[in-house]
């Protein structure tokens, strides 16, 4: 094709290639500049995660013995804007004077929120139809385990609940 | 006047060069035998575009925001002029592309299009139907009401079950530990610019591949594909009897859409979009999360599995479902295309349909779901009861036996119906049920005192009268 002497063409040849190399380099580098601020504001949630935190659901005197009662309180690390989203809730129970459990709402199975049935002291699950009894234990139905608990402590008389992640249920459990 | 605007049509196609642009339309040539088999695909895109026009409408009215998204869907639902059709649009709209790709999908599978040369058209179609499945779910959760925002939940529990890497993937879903506002602002990024600019760049590809390797034949039984005499025989075909794209073959997909149209205004209009829920609370327990339609099977999958297997399963099987969807033409990308040599594509297209079917089935009825609004019983369940029959029969209904228990017509279907349950159990065997519970039962030893036990089974005896 070429009209001009051997030499030549192979400088050409030469020079294309360091051209194509060039460009696609470039190319990439774009590319790579260009997916930054993707990939960061996809992560946000991991950039700004923060540790978890002990909420107040109550004073202590606010639960009967025996009683289960569902709390709410706030999410560790909410956007500001999320308003009423970010509560989550738990069934507190009082075993003993000092004695208290907090349930996750989250059913075991697929995290569906359990219903507290007093009279016969049974968790319902509306999705798939897992029980759980008063102590959290599986009764019946899909769930491989219990409810998952919140670590609950009393402080002069006030009781607090460590927020936690909604429960996920793995392969092991 | 008139010869005016022919020069201002004329200047502007001799610089703007439309004509030369849709050119290949014509000149493309597909096998004449095409026929109405072939419109689902473009029914496909069709939705496609409709989803587009609803979805910007929807756009310009909606709140992306968690504290007020479901204020914006009251407002569209209840007061913005046509707010609601152009709902029940873009909701049925998703309904039929999921729907018509399905058909899309099977029809490409039963008559083997898949095969040589075309084995990139069905890879690209898995992936367009991978992320359709998740324009679909993002697209429920946007509604962002208590449905909404539980479906998150179970979505992202599910995708926590994966090995190692699960709980982190669930938390990139959520945005975080728990559902927040940082949720719908990921779905709502997701769902309208994300994904759908994946799906355009896939849709492009997948029918440039159509123009690359042509329409397939329809197959003919004996006729087996040879990759190597295949490309030059296709070719030859069509010099031969092919006809242009436009408008021999495209006037059906027109046609055809069009129908598409009608039916999804109609629905659009006189069905609309599902109803919302209350607003998204996750301090609110009494919701009962259920899943758009085109997952309902998957949800009755959930409940019917047997436990020890679950996770496996939900890992496993989408891994060797997508698994199989891609490997497919390579496993067989050559040899006959006919459905009538191939029974076992048959057979094994009819099953997955028929388990999916059933499952849907079993799914929109729920029976393993327990019925919080059942309506209580009350003592006239039982004919002149005596004070015990009725003290029995309020227990029945504080113990929550009737969320799953049917007497009569009232009460939940998880459990057997005991309107005559006296016939099958005698009274000690019903003591030890009660007391003992069973697989799918709780025990109620715990939780009844002697006295009501003894109250409880006096009523169950009592039924028949009823
Ligand atoms: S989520 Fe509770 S039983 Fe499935």
């Amino acid at each position: 094709m070429c009209d001009c002497e051997e030499g030549q063409d192979k400088d050409t040849i030469k020079r294309r290639n360091f051209l194509t190399k060039l460009t696609s380099g470039i190319g990439m580098v774009i590319g790579a500049i260009l997916a930054f601020p993707l990939i960061t504001a996809m992560l946000d949630p991991v950039t700004r995660k923060k540790k978890q935190v002990w909420r107040r659901v109550g004073s202590m005197n606010d639960f009967k013995l025996g009683e289960t009662k569902m709390v709410t309180f706030k999410s560790a690390s909410p956007y500001t804007w999320s308003k009423k989203i970010a509560n989550s809730a738990a069934y507190v129970r009082r075993e003993s004077s000092n004695d208290f459990v907090a349930f996750s709402v989250n059913c075991a199975h697929l995290g569906c929120p359990v219903r507290w049935v007093e009279k016969s002291e049974l968790f319902l699950c509306p999705c798939h139809g897992g029980v759980y009894y008063k102590d959290g234990s599986r009764a019946a139905g899909p769930p491989p385990r219990g409810l998952y608990r919140y670590p609950l402590r009393v402080k002069d008389e006030v009781l607090e609940i460590e927020t936690q992640a909604i429960p996920i249920t793995t392969m092991d459990a | 006047m008139r010869s005016y605007l022919k020069n201002i049509l004329k200047w502007m196609d001799d610089r703007g060069g439309f004509s030369e642009l849709l050119k290949p339309l014509t000149t493309h040539l597909v096998p004449p035998d095409a026929t109405w088999n072939y419109v689902w695909g473009s029914a496909t895109l069709f939705c496609l575009v409709l989803q587009v026009v609803t979805g910007i409408s929807l756009g310009f009215l909606y709140q992306p925001s968690a504290d007020v998204a479901y204020e914006s869907l009251q407002y569209i639902e209840n007061d913005a002029f046509l707010g609601s059709f152009i709902r029940g649009l873009h909701n049925w709209g998703a309904s039929g592309m999921v729907f018509l790709m399905g058909i899309h999908m099977v029809r490409v599978y039963l008559n083997a299009a898949y095969k040589y040369p075309r084995e990139m058209s069905w890879i690209t179609g898995v992936i367009l139907m991978a992320i359709t499945i998740i324009m679909a779910f993002t697209g429920q959760l946007l509604r962002w009401d208590n449905n909404g925002v539980w479906s998150a939940v179970v979505a992202a529990e599910q995708m926590g079950r994966i090995p190692f890497i699960g709980k982190s993937i669930s938390y990139f879903l959520l945005g975080g530990d728990t559902i927040g506002g940082e949720t719908l602002n990921r779905f709502f990024s997701m769902h309208v610019f994300l994904f759908p600019a994946l799906i355009f760049l896939m849709v492009t590809y997948h029918l440039y591949l159509v123009f690359r390797n042509g329409i397939s034949e329809p197959p003919k039984a004996g006729r087996p594909v040879n990759p190597k005499t295949y490309r030059k025989w296709y070719e030859e075909m069509l010099q031969k009897k092919g006809v242009p794209f436009f408008p021999d073959a495209l006037w059906r997909d027109a046609i055809f859409s069009a129908l598409v149209l009608v039916v999804l205004l109609v629905l659009a209009f006189f069905v609309g979009a599902p109803a919302l829920t209350t607003a998204p609370d996750m301090t609110n327990v009494n919701v009962d999360p259920k899943p758009d339609w085109y997952f309902t099977w998957i949800f009755a999958l959930f409940a019917l599995m047997p436990r020890e297997i679950e996770s496996y399963v939900m890992f496993f099987g989408p891994v060797i479902g997508i698994g199989l969807l891609f490997a497919l033409p390579f496993l067989s990308n050559k040899g006959e295309r006919s459905p009538l040599k191939r029974p076992w594509a048959v057979a094994g297209t009819l099953f997955i349909v028929l388990s999916i079917s059933s499952l849907w089935y079993i799914g929109s009825i729920a029976p393993w779901s327990p019925r919080f609004d059942a309506e209580p019983l009350t003592k006239y369940t039982v004919p002149k009861a005596s004070s015990q029959v009725e003290r029995g029969i309020q227990l029945f209904n504080d113990e929550g036996c009737i969320y799953c228990h049917q007497i009569g017509e009232q009460g939940g279907i998880r459990g057997p119906n005991l309107t005559n349950v006296q016939n099958r159990l005698n009274k000690d065997q019903l003591i030890i049920r009660i007391v003992n519970g069973a697989e799918n039962m709780p025990a109620y030893g715990g939780s009844l005192t002697k006295e009501e036990l003894a109250d409880i089974v006096e009523f169950l005896l009592q039924n028949q009268k009823k």
